[in-house]
């Protein structure tokens, strides 16, 4: 029996170990295809030009490979959507954890979660239909396909993160706190702003990174509200992130197209790095 | 650990490239055969003929799964050239052969790629000619105005980059790489609504996709019809065409997926496809 046992523990040991690699064995395998590649393109273009090159003309007849507009783009976009979606989703994670009721909450909670669950493809859809004529009615705009029609949608999307690592590390803070603040005279308002929000900020800005990967890394949604033109990005123009330049010529590209189209998706790729680098290390420097 | 897992999926992505190739040349041993026709047909060229050639090839291993019919989509001029090598059997083209090219080549018009221009119901404008439709899209026009609509600006709405339908929008029109687009567009389904959903847009899509959310114009007060493209009258079209050599003998299964194709029992697979199927 003990023998048995023993196997057993053995074999899962084994079991384990395999599939915990299996994880880092993937993301050695994606990093090492990018890198192996996306090089080349980039040493065949100029690494100056292709980072910094204002001009993507992929098909003609002589071709160009500046990303510059694409880069440029994805910044802008995911920054709205972190300058419009985090207050939302901040205010929103305060409502449910101190200001509502238990049972209004749980119903709110439910309904954010649910936003989460929706597919992309469906936001796009959405917002193709409706946010895409809405801006282009508010602003009076000729075409409402622009970044700011992205912004919104992209910022709808991080709501759901946003919010339920927020609510997580609101409810964290000791009730004490709280009562301390309260007691001392301070008003609900105040005591949320001036003592819960600080306390809870290593959550928050969890909750901003986690927004973020969610907005740089959105393709179809984004494809479908931002009319996909290779412009320098302004608010009310037609643009092209870095996922969207990927995706919309993937299928048909061939030869230096297709291998500049890996370097754009390894430049999307270091993006990801460093931005999750930079708020590890800033999420590590607050809880000390 | 994970140096081992690497390397086990190198291998299988490795394999799956060399069967995928291995099987294209294996099968031509089996063209002795008496009665069933079998072997491989080898395509190359046009991009746009993805989906013609895709509904045709597909429809005919259905009915004889001996022959094996494979697309390497290169463009209509490397096509051309292959065939012209011999390195495939049959050269797809987007363009009609150059004189030079015909001389040691033969061209079969297979389909015909239709592209309607489309405007928003509530545009006024019903006809547009060729040359305006051009100037619009190269943006030397720029308001509804200037070419009998209301004052309002014109949003452009194309297809990506690689796009078969742009490509023969714009070689019709003469404006390769000068369209000054608001909107690139990944499929023909979101042009349409695009454009159904904005006053001031102007597309363009095939004609077999287009809906009726949205107006399709008359190019030189010729209404595109399956009839009026068939006989050429309306403009913006252009033919698909099938390249062999003049003096080789194309093999069984070549000339039997060959013959299929130029028969009247393909045409719904063409018109399944988005084109217009050629008058036989």
């Amino acid at each position: 029996m003990k023998r048995v046992t023993g196997f057993i523990e053995n074999t899962m040991g084994i079991i384990f170990t395999v599939c915990g690699f299996l994880a880092v064995g993937f993301v050695v395998l994606i990093t090492g295809f990018l890198v192996v590649s996306g090089l080349p393109a980039i040493g065949e273009i100029g690494i100056i030009q292709f980072l910094f090159g204002r001009v993507w003309a992929s098909t003609a007849s002589h071709p160009s490979y500046g990303i510059l507009p694409f880069i440029l783009t994805s910044v802008y976009g995911t920054a709205g959507a972190i300058v419009i979606g985090v207050p939302l989703g901040l205010l929103c994670a305060i409502f449910i954890a101190k200001i509502t009721p238990k049972h209004v909450g749980i119903a709110v909670r439910g309904a954010v979660d649910l936003l989460g669950g929706i597919p992309s493809v469906v936001y796009g859809l959405v917002g193709m239909i409706v946010i895409v004529p809405f801006v282009r009615k508010t602003f009076n705009l000729p075409d409402g396909a622009n970044l700011f029609s992205a912004i919104i949608v992209l910022a709808v999307m991080i709501l759901p993160s946003v919010v339920s690592v927020s609510e997580t590390a609101i409810r964290a803070v000791p009730k004490e706190y709280e009562e301390a603040s309260l007691a001392l005279g301070a008003t609900k308002t105040e005591t949320v702003f001036k003592v819960i929000v600080p306390a809870a900020k290593s959550g928050i800005l969890t909750s901003i990174a986690l927004g973020i990967g969610r907005s740089i890394g959105e393709a179809m949604a984004v494809m479908m509200v931002s009319g996909n033109v290779a412009n320098m990005p302004s608010l009310f123009k037609s643009v092209r992130f870095l996922t969207t330049a990927v995706a919309s010529e993937m299928s048909y590209s061939s030869g230096l197209q297709r291998k500049a189209l890996f370097s754009v998706a390894l430049v999307l790729f270091v993006f990801i790095l460093i931005i999750n680098l930079i708020l590890n290390l800033v999420v590590k420097k607050e809880r000390e | 650990m994970k140096k081992i897992m690497a390397s086990l999926m190198a291998i299988l992505m490795v394999t799956a490239v060399f069967t995928g190739c291995g099987q294209s040349e294996g099968g031509e041993k089996a063209t002795g055969a008496v009665e069933l026709i079998s072997g491989t047909v080898t395509t190359d060229g046009s991009t746009s003929m993805e989906k013609v050639i895709g509904f045709l090839s597909e429809a005919y291993m259905e009915e004889n799964n001996e022959v094996k019919v494979t697309y390497n989509p290169t463009g209509s001029g490397s096509g051309i050239q292959a065939v012209l090598d011999g390195r495939c059997d049959i050269g797809l083209s987007s363009r009609d052969l150059k004189p030079e090219e015909a001389e040691n080549l033969t061209g079969v018009v297979v389909a015909i790629d239709g592209i309607a221009v489309i405007v928003n119901p509530e545009n006024p404008v019903n006809d547009l000619t060729v040359e305006q439709i051009s100037s619009i899209y190269k943006g030397e026009v720029t308001n509804w105005s200037e070419v009998g609509g209301g004052d309002a600006p014109i949003v452009l709405i194309g297809r990506e980059a690689a796009s078969g339908t742009r490509d023969g929008f714009e070689s019709v029109t003469g404006t390769e790489d000068l369209c000054k687009y608001t909107q690139e567009l990944t499929s023909t389904g979101d042009v349409v609504q695009t454009v159904a959903s904005n006053p001031n847009a102007i597309g363009y899509a095939s004609l077999a996709s287009v809906k009726d959310t949205v107006k399709v114009l008359s190019v030189e007060n010729v209404v595109p019809t399956t009839a009026s493209i068939q006989n050429g009258e309306y403009k913006i079209q252009r033919n698909f065409l099938f390249v062999t050599r003049k003096d080789v003998e194309m093999s069984p299964a070549t000339r039997a997926f060959f013959n299929f194709t130029v028969s009247g029992e393909a045409d719904e697979y063409i018109t399944a496809a988005g084109a217009i199927p050629a008058i036989r």
